[in-house]
């Protein structure tokens, strides 16, 4: 028998890939956060590794260059005691004309149990799943979902918060290349919060209030509404034309600095998904202050990270 | 299903004094032991302990943590539904300590054997001993023994020994329950 758990939350995903947060549900959400809770403990010890995982090997392919999310992918893998293969395809035979079936149908070949897949076309993931027999960790799949990292996103608002459920929490800046905003939307709906998106017209996609979300051009009205602020980073790299006259008119309409948050009668969450344009979407005072809690979600990634492997691979039979 | 009483609450009584005057015969003044609680059933033999001995025998440092041996079994992808972990909860080292593991039953030693890797996380005790309140002997898979019983029972596999707490069910009692063939 269990004891200790109040609430009668499922022990078990419902999902068998982690292809998006639109396919999961809320308790699928509150399962990978009370087993992250216990990760958290797990890499706060003097020895940081537990041995669940040494019977799995997880391939981490990235057709798109990723610094952060494949460390802390990697990181978790290895504190599950994993064994881990990574493959990047600027030294793949991707270019070479191979088919993205092929790729990993020869990596499975190597009798490999789970894939954890970034790619630069949208959709990759679901299609990956319904060609190939292991399970898959979506780690960004253009401009469509970043699930992991919506879901340490929400981890770091109910740890600095309480609860998710209730607050309002504003996306500002480039929604239209981004997949941390799509994924953030999803996965902060489901659990109750009010969201709304923030930045010049040219970067909100277009009927994005379909998804029942507020839309706002004006910082300071969008930071006074909410309680956390996630800002994200304007993608040059994914800009064919010209979005705004220059980063400058950017950052002095959408750059959250000291003073704008001073002159707030309230104190918000400032957060961010990395990497950082010091200057650009937010200064390096705001950056580095006590609202700010970039280095906590950084750390919670991990801890998200082995809670999603950890549960889907307690699927695979 | 059918159930007998192996302990009622006066009798897990005399037996919990029992066995916190063998752990005051080998651990002095507890100053280099530190008891430890296996998630989640030997959490609460362990708390009860840890308060007979502050309490009724004015023991006034005894450390108590809880372990949560989950991430540490053997049997990960063996059972139907993933493994539930629990709260670990050691706020100190356990280099060089004397420790002792408190568990309510021991039954195959698998627990125990998972229990002896997940505490190495917290430091290399100078020695580990196992304290449980109820020992099923001929049910081992593995070589491992109680240093501290407090009642030996034969019990046979399609037999579940259950321990109840006055602080979770309201009464201090040991039960064997026998599941019918149905029942598997």
């Amino acid at each position: 028998m269990k004891m200790g758990k109040i609430n009668n939350i499922m022990s078990e995903l419902s999902v068998n890939h982690l292809l998006g947060i639109k396919y999961l549900t809320k308790q699928d959400i509150q399962l990978i956060f009370e087993t992250a809770d216990h990760f958290k403990e797990v890499i706060n010890r003097p020895i940081k590794k537990v041995p669940s995982l040494r019977d799995i090997t997880i391939a981490n392919l990235f057709f798109e260059n990723s610094t952060r999310t494949k460390l802390s992918f990697e990181l978790a893998e290895k504190r599950l005691s994993a064994d881990v293969i990574n493959f990047s395809a600027s030294q793949s035979s991707v270019k070479k004309g191979e088919t993205l079936i092929d790729t990993v149908n020869n990596i499975l070949s190597m009798k490999v149990d789970m894939v954890v897949m970034r790619h630069p076309n949208p959709g990759a993931g679901i299609f990956l799943s319904k060609h190939i027999n292991a399970s898959i960790i979506n780690a960004g799949d253009g401009a469509h979902e970043h699930p992991t990292q919506a879901l340490l996103d929400s981890y770091s608002i109910r740890e600095k918060l309480g609860t998710v459920k209730g607050k309002n929490v504003v996306i500002v800046g480039d929604v239209l290349h981004s997949r941390v905003a799509l994924s953030n939307i999803f996965a902060l709906q489901l659990q109750g919060a009010k969201v709304m998106v923030c930045g010049p017209k040219t970067l909100i996609p277009k009927y994005i209030d379909k998804l029942g979300i507020k839309v706002e051009t004006n910082l300071r009205k969008a930071l006074e509404w909410c309680d956390v602020a996630n800002m994200l980073r304007v993608q040059n790299e994914r800009m064919d034309i010209s979005y705004f006259p220059s980063t400058r008119e950017y950052a002095q309409q959408f750059g959250v600095t000291k003073e704008l948050l001073n002159s707030l009668d309230k104190e918000i969450t400032i957060m961010h998904p990395g990497p950082i344009n010091r200057g650009v979407e937010i200064t390096s005072d705001v950056a580095d202050s006590d609202q700010a809690i970039i280095l906590d979600q950084v750390e919670n990634g991990v801890a998200i990270r082995m809670a999603v492997i950890y549960l889907l691979a307690s699927k695979i039979k | 299903m059918s159930q007998k009483v192996l302990l009622n609450a006066k009798e897990v009584n005399i037996i919990l004094h029992r066995l916190a005057c063998q752990l005051i015969e080998n651990h002095n003044d507890f100053s280099n032991t530190v008891l430890i609680g296996i998630q989640p059933r030997g959490k609460f033999l362990a708390e009860r302990l840890c308060k007979m001995l502050r309490e009724d025998y004015k023991i006034k440092n005894v450390q108590l943590g809880q372990l949560d041996i989950t991430f540490f079994r053997d049997d990960f992808r063996r059972s139907d539904k993933p493994l539930e972990a629990n709260t670990t909860d050691i706020d100190f080292v356990v280099e060089n300590k004397k420790v002792v593991f408190i568990d309510d039953v021991l039954y195959t030693g698998r627990s125990i054997r998972a229990a002896l890797t997940a505490i190495q996380s917290f430091g290399r005790p100078n020695e580990i001993e196992l304290l449980t309140l109820i020992d099923r002997r001929f049910s081992r898979h593995l070589p491992i023994q109680p240093d501290y019983r407090g009642r030996q029972v034969d019990a046979i596999n399609n037999e579940k020994v259950k321990v109840n707490w006055v602080e979770n069910e309201g009464e201090d009692s040991v039960y064997l329950i026998e599941k019918s063939l149905s029942d598997f």
